[in-house]
């Protein structure tokens, strides 16, 4: 990994939101390196600042929040000085892409798919009359949509939710980013569906060669699509790794929570493990680590001074005081470890036949 | 569509028939002054042979079948007090095209002014980040404070006072009274009577465009990389403008009713206060004669408007098997 090329880079970014006079320290120094046609997933709870931090590299914050610090280098320019629209008009959609969320709600009610599409390339290819058109077509058909031709001239409430979605990927990949960014983009599907989108996502990836960043909370989506991992805490990546890394020797205490969290992991008849407390507020400046106040076994300088990353391979590294060699020895809880036994768990189809044999439950 | 226009067209006339039959019916039971002008000076033989001139002694089914006999050969019988045995028709045809001719230029007026400001008011919640914020929120400030005084103050007010005002010699001077032929005398009435619509459009096409600034779609759009301007312009402003569209055939037709108190304040001779005036004198053939061509406004209205209406939004269809969703 580490003698790839790196396509983008967030060096100690800041992002503030000025919210009715107060300010809200949404991104608090994230530095991030993305290497070409690689899968990163970006994980954390609601509020960690995932959608933020990636809708910042397209210039898409809302407009009380601004980036007060830092820089994000892509293709020889730093994104964060950008002021003006013409110059992320530039890189938007061109670029770097979006899938967004939720299928239902982000295809234009009054304007046929076709005419969505064509939207685009009329802008970034400049593509115009039959010729967008049958280019809007082929891109339909891409992403799977079944009687493109006739499919283009139809409204989106002709469509399913799921075919929605494969509308909004087509969209987003009809200009041939080089970064495609999918928010949650299964979140608002059925399961079946879920598995399908992800395969076409994997699909386009290979096929134009796209660095996908995936932000998710959906850990089962994580295994299946990411190369690497970054887990988000408070505004801050507390962790970075390898998928294996992550998942199989993390080391900060919040990524052993939130893999503590993984349904897969309760035993049946006990509640599921949920992580105690609330994350901070980001309104107050927030001395130590942040996730300290809800781990019980924090050590005192958790409290005290913000922990800087520590290495544990060239490819993994975590922002707690547990990794400082003065630290105290604390293993991650024990059915933590039981994960190294689960690999079937992460992968999907696996894990429905290993649940169906009973052998995930510790009966 | 087709089948859809047609069932629509076939409702309407069957209520414009309701309507009129029930109109017409019920002014059977006005008092009889009405189809007199010298009443008091007639004995009840003369009154009485009068009336069965007029055939309103035949059964009211007989009354009805004649009315819709004339009615369908453009007949809509004549006056008898407001302008005695001058055929209604000819009376509204004098009037309505003054009363018209105002009201459309206030509706553009309206139009060029509302939508804009409704636009500029919008604009000041777009998240869309254009820059300008200072003037947006100008604009969100004024505008607010211009639907919040139209809307409050009753229009009679300002009315006496823009006509105070504007025609003060030493300020503009603009003629206080109407003239068809002076064009400087239209322009007070016409700015006058759009004042509420411009009002009406910039407080609605605001509300809609922020609801449509709030949509999913717009992040979409953006993250596309389309211009704020081409995203206000062919998304927002589109799709807001549809809620609005369906009103636009009524509010173009009723401009022929005029406003009874510009039309008055202004000495415009057209429809304004006509259906009130004939209501008071009695004047019965004038009254069911306006009854229908307003109710036929309304219907008409209406129809275009939902016609219009799913012309314009696809997901709006009409079909058995229970169109969209």
């Amino acid at each position: 990994m580490e003698n790839q090329e790196i396509i983008l880079s967030v060096k100690d970014l800041e992002i503030k939101f000025d919210l009715r006079g107060q300010r809200l320290n949404a991104i608090r120094g994230v530095s991030l390196d993305l290497y070409k046609s690689e899968s990163l997933a970006i994980v954390g709870e609601s509020g960690s600042g995932k959608s933020v931090l990636v809708k910042s590299l397209m210039g898409l914050l809302d407009a009380n929040g601004c980036i007060s610090g830092g820089q994000i280098l892509y293709g020889g320019q730093d994104l964060a000085s950008f002021t003006n629209e013409s110059q992320w008009l530039s890189v938007r959609g061109k670029e770097i892409a979006m899938v967004l969320q939720d299928p239902m709600t982000s295809l234009n009610p009054l304007k046929t798919i076709g005419a969505q599409i064509m939207e685009a390339l009329t802008l970034h290819r400049g593509l115009a009359g039959a010729e967008a058109k049958a280019a809007a077509v082929e891109i339909l058909r891409d992403v799977g949509i079944p009687e493109p031709e006739r499919r283009a001239g139809q409204y989106p409430h002709e469509f399913s939710g799921g075919m929605r979605q494969r509308v909004v990927i087509a969209i987003a990949v009809a200009c041939r980013p080089k970064i495609l960014i999918c928010d949650e983009p299964t979140t608002a599907l059925d399961v079946t569906i879920q598995a399908q989108i992800l395969h076409l996502l994997k699909d386009l990836k290979e096929k134009y060669d796209l660095t996908t960043v995936y932000i998710t909370h959906d850990l089962g989506v994580v295994a299946n699509v990411a190369d690497r991992i970054a887990v988000m805490y408070a505004g801050d990546i507390v962790e970075i790794g390898t998928c294996e890394e992550v998942f199989y020797s993390p080391k900060h205490p919040y990524t052993w929570a939130l893999l503590s969290s993984l349904p897969q992991l309760g035993v049946k008849g006990e509640d599921l493990y949920s992580i105690q407390g609330t994350p901070p507020n980001l309104f107050q400046p927030i001395a130590g680590d942040a996730f300290a106040p809800r781990n019980p076994q924090a050590l005192k300088i958790d409290f005290v001074k913000r922990p800087p990353y520590f290495e544990v391979s060239p490819t993994h590294k975590a922002r707690t005081w547990l990794l400082d060699p003065r630290a105290p020895k604390i293993d991650p809880p024990a059915h933590i470890q039981k994960l190294r036994g689960l690999r079937p768990l992460l992968d999907p189809e696996l894990a429905r036949l290993a649940e169906e044999g009973g052998m995930l439950h510790g009966e | 569509m087709l089948k859809y226009s047609l069932k629509r067209l076939g409702q309407s006339l069957i209520s414009l028939f309701i309507i009129t039959t029930i109109v017409f019916s019920l002014l059977r039971l006005m008092p009889i002054e009405g189809y007199f002008q010298n009443f008091d000076k007639l004995d009840d033989v003369q009154i009485e042979a009068t009336l069965t001139t007029m055939g309103l002694r035949d059964p009211l089914l007989v009354q009805l079948k004649n009315f819709y006999v004339n009615l369908f050969q453009g007949d809509l019988g004549v006056s008898n007090i407001y302008r005695p045995h001058v055929p209604v028709l000819d009376i509204i045809a004098e009037k309505a095209p003054l009363s018209a001719a105002m009201g459309l230029g206030s509706m553009a007026i309206a139009l060029a002014l509302g939508l804009p400001l409704g636009i500029a008011m919008a604009k000041s919640k777009s998240r869309l980040g254009t820059g300008r914020r200072f003037l947006d929120k100008f604009w969100d400030k004024f505008g607010t404070a211009f639907i919040v005084f139209i809307t409050a103050v009753p229009s009679a007010v300002y009315y006496l006072f823009i006509q105070l005002f504007f025609t003060d010699p030493s300020f503009l001077g603009l003629p206080m009274l109407f003239s068809e032929s002076n064009p400087a005398s239209w322009i007070l009435p016409t700015l006058s009577l759009s004042l509420g619509n411009i009002a009406y459009y910039a407080m609605w096409l605001r509300r809609y465009m922020v609801d449509e600034l709030n949509k999913d779609y717009i992040q979409l759009a953006r993250a596309k990389g389309l211009p704020a301007k081409s995203i206000m312009r062919r998304h927002v402003f589109r799709n807001a403008f549809v809620p609005l569209i369906q009103y636009l055939p009524s509010s173009l037709l009723y401009t022929v009713a005029g406003s009874i108190y510009i039309e008055s304040l202004y000495s415009v001779p057209g429809m304004g206060g006509l259906l009130v005036n004939v209501i008071q004198r009695q004047d019965n053939t004038m009254v069911q004669a306006l009854v229908l061509i307003y109710s036929a406004i309304g219907i008409v209205g209406l129809l275009l408007g939902d016609l219009l209406m799913c012309a314009v939004d696809p997901r709006i269809t009409f079909t058995k098997k229970g169109g969209a969703r």
